[in-house]
């Protein structure tokens, strides 16, 4: 048998030793995402959460009614 | 001696320090991980050759072994953070032990099921209830418990200090892992990498299982990296160097 056919079938053993390599590269390539994806979500909620801290100092300060002096 | 070192120790505490750390040392940790992890399976599944009793049956050894330790190794550092946490209520403290629990999960998730893989060619079965996978699954369930738990509270603090106590309090199990297949007679095989000593093995296949040994330590420093910053950015939210990094990333 030729170098790269043994590669492949891994002497008959090919059903059990390329699932194993395969559940070790998903797992961790999950491992490797969940993070940056809830990285991203974490700053645009912080993102928005400032906008609407911005817009809701803008209100307050464009409204005429003179607010009362704070203590 | 001067005390610089605790000074240092201090400053590295404190989350915007640990973040820019931990930023500039993450890609060279994942770096380092892919190219010894791609060293180690060039030489596991092409160079070393098949074993005599096993075949090829037997190349799961490369990620299998490695992973094994690191669910070991990661618990005892969770450990170590957890009784930090405890002790001396450091923020960071507590970052590090309740994010190392993912990592080490994944990495006991991927022992048991290659082991599943590798036992039944070898075995005739996928599970059996013997003391050496019985004592891994059991490590599943706590990395699984402190998760669960650390999630269960409304204060994220609080949290963590439960969790950070269930964690020590499974430390027990850790020596249990490790020795199991010498205190009790097992299906799983004795330890094939002997530190003090003549390991089971030839050096064609050892030295591809002692790469992959090294690139998973650093997979975990990175992963872990990347999990701490991004925790402290959900956790100093209000924090000015949060918003200013918030700002800074939507700029395109």
């Amino acid at each position: 048998m030729s170098a790269p056919q043994t590669f492949f079938t891994m002497g008959g053993y090919a059903a059990y030793v390329w699932p194993a390599y395969a559940v070790f590269f998903i797992v961790l390539i999950a491992d490797t995402v969940a993070p940056r994806l809830r990285r991203r979500r974490v700053l645009r909620e912080l993102r928005a959460r400032l906008v609407r801290q911005q817009a809701r100092q803008d209100r307050a300060g464009s409204n005429s009614i003179p607010t009362p002096p704070s203590p | 001696m001067s005390n610089w070192i605790p000074l240092w120790l201090h400053k590295l505490g404190s989350p915007p320090t640990f973040y820019r750390f931990a930023g500039a040392l993450q890609p060279w940790a994942m770096t380092l991980a892919l190219l010894l992890g791609a060293i180690a399976l060039y030489g596991g599944l092409v160079l070393a050759p098949a074993d005599y009793q096993q075949g090829d049956a037997y190349r799961i050894i490369f990620i299998h072994v490695p992973s094994a330790e690191m669910s070991m190794f990661i618990y005892a550092a969770m450990g170590v953070a957890a009784f930090i946490a405890l002790v001396w209520r450091i923020k960071l403290a507590e970052v590090v032990a309740m994010e190392s629990a993912p990592i080490g999960a994944a990495f006991t998730f991927i022992t048991l099921v290659t082991g599943s893989l590798w036992g039944k060619p070898m075995w005739g079965t996928w599970w059996t209830w013997d003391a050496r996978l019985t004592s891994e699954l059991v490590l599943l369930f706590l990395y699984l418990g402190v998760i669960g738990l650390y999630h269960a509270f409304e204060d994220r603090r609080q949290g963590a200090r439960a969790a950070a106590f269930l964690a020590i309090i499974g430390i027990i199990n850790v020596p249990i892992v490790h020795f199991s297949v010498n205190w009790w007679n097992t299906l799983h095989q004795g330890s094939t990498i002997n530190v003090f000593g003549q390991s089971k093995m030839s050096w064609d296949m050892l030295w591809p299982l002692l790469t992959m040994m090294l690139a998973t330590k650093f997979y975990y420093a990175a992963s872990l990296f990347r999990r701490a910053r991004t925790d402290l950015l959900a956790m100093e939210g209000g924090k000015d160097w949060v918003r200013k990094i918030a700002a800074d990333e939507a700029k395109p």
